[in-house]
């Protein structure tokens, strides 16, 4: 049966691994080769690594540091940021990452997951979707969320943009839900259960790990594939073994810390 | 001296991963396209990432077809590099290498069962293999794939998606792993090795 995968994200700027409260305030966290190790070696299932400056700046990913990681760790690993063009991707994929995750470029032009998958398959193709609750209640998108000052709101309602990055060819989404993001009071249930329920590809819940508890609870309540997190690993306040053994003991089907 | 394996460039993703799982076991690994040093090589892996199409449209562009299907050394192929040692794929309808019996089909999706299998799966021994030496159970591997074949007669290690499906497989000289081991860990990095031994 497949397991259940605990993903510590990294976030990336100008080559070192930072964190933020509510994508802001951002605060150096160590070297990017280190921290990949270590999360490997407590067991981490996937590495997600999100240049969170890359797409407002307009820019790729420095992708020296691509190939260092795969060089070094033997776990899947994920790159997101500025990827904006089949041609972007391919040097993503060839420098060892095998995912891309596209965000802002797949809503300016959602062409591109398609471009993507029907290039690399659909399971190279990661889709991420920042997600709000606004004022009427509705869930909607936002792009450019690694600069505040230029985050923006393009009107589309997350569930709609949900179903059609399927239809285009993603083959995995991460559904970040920003209002719980950074405050560690739990993954979005209720956002993450009515995504669930229209998402037949993967979904990985992203967005206010606070506690061990937390991933029992979106693991069993929202039924995601992946759960997300950043400063809860970072901080040490939940380590992964710790995380699995209680996960386990619950029934919740993941690869033991044990099994290296 | 070092071991040498030889990587068929088929245009996959994963050429970078693989080679670098390699090196990690002190092997060198050498990218090529080219038929006289493939077939010259100790060992053949075929890497693959992508669609079962356009990866063979690639073997047949760079003339490998032949070649790969008399190799008599030990190969093996990695998820969509064993998908291209069967005979055919579903997927795109294509006619593949016909190194391995058997056909490659799209795994079954439906509620609660998400399509393309993405994680760690547990890898369940249907018999004895050089390839599973010192393979514990239970034992995980990564899987990101959206076709596989079912288990035969070739099939030394299943994994369940719905329904088993080959995940090891041997014919022969020919070898396939539907995972991931350049990305399976510690599990992955045995099955290699026990690749590199045989």
């Amino acid at each position: 049966m497949l397991s259940k995968r605990i993903i510590p994200c990294l976030d990336v700027r100008a080559g070192r691994v930072v964190k933020g409260v509510r994508f802001r305030d951002h605060v150096d966290m160590g070297d990017i080769g280190e921290l990949a190790l270590r999360y490997r070696n407590e067991g981490a299932d996937e590495l997600v690594f999100y240049d969170i400056t890359a797409s407002p700046e307009g820019r790729s990913v420095d992708r020296s540091w691509v190939e260092l990681v795969a060089r070094r760790i033997d776990v899947p690993f994920c790159v997101a940021g500025g990827i904006r063009s089949v041609s972007d991707a391919r040097d993503v994929l060839h420098a060892g990452a095998d995912k891309v995750s596209i965000n802002t470029p797949a809503l300016e032009r959602p062409g591109l997951i398609t471009e993507l998958s029907d290039e690399f398959g659909v399971q190279c193709v990661v889709v991420g979707i920042d997600s709000i609750r606004e004022a009427d209640g509705e869930w909607r998108v936002r792009q450019n969320t690694g600069n505040p000052d230029m985050t923006s709101a393009p009107g589309l309602r997350t569930i709609d943009w949900l179903m059609r990055v399927q239809e285009l060819g993603a083959g995995e989404v991460v559904l970040n839900c920003m209002g719980a993001d950074g405050v560690r009071e739990g993954y979005d249930i209720e956002q993450l259960t009515a995504a669930r329920a229209i998402c037949s590809v993967p979904l990985v819940a992203s967005g206010g790990a606070g506690d061990r508890g937390h991933f029992l609870e979106v693991f069993e309540q929202a039924d995601v594939d992946g759960a997300l997190a950043a400063s809860v690993f970072h901080s040490g306040d939940v380590s992964i073994p710790e995380l699995k053994s209680y996960l386990i003991e619950r029934g919740v089907q993941v690869r033991p810390f044990s099994a290296g | 001296m070092k071991r040498e394996v030889v990587l068929i460039d088929a245009g996959g993703t994963n050429i970078g991963s693989v080679s670098y799982a390699l090196e990690r076991l002190g092997a060198r690994a050498i990218l090529t396209d080219d038929a006289g040093l493939i077939r010259s090589a100790e060992r053949v892996v075929l890497p693959g990432v992508g669609a079962a199409g356009p990866g063979m449209a690639r073997l047949r562009a760079a003339n490998l077809v032949q070649t790969i299907q008399e190799l008599t050394q030990p190969v093996l192929g990695v998820c969509l590099g064993m998908q291209l040692l069967y005979g055919h794929s579903e997927e795109g309808d294509t006619e593949c290498l016909g190194a391995l019996p058997g056909r490659v089909r799209r795994l079954p999706g439906g509620p609660g069962l998400r399509v393309p299998h993405m994680g760690w799966n547990l890898l369940e021994p249907l018999r004895d293999d050089p390839l599973l030496d010192g393979i514990k159970q239970p034992s995980w591997a990564y899987f990101v794939h959206t076709y596989a074949a079912a288990p035969d007669a070739a099939t030394v290690a299943a994994s369940t998606h719905g329904g088993p499906f080959a995940a090891v497989v041997r014919s022969g000289n020919f070898c396939g792993m539907q995972f991931h081991p350049e990305r399976s860990s510690l599990v992955g990095a045995r099955l290699l090795e026990n690749f590199l031994n045989q």
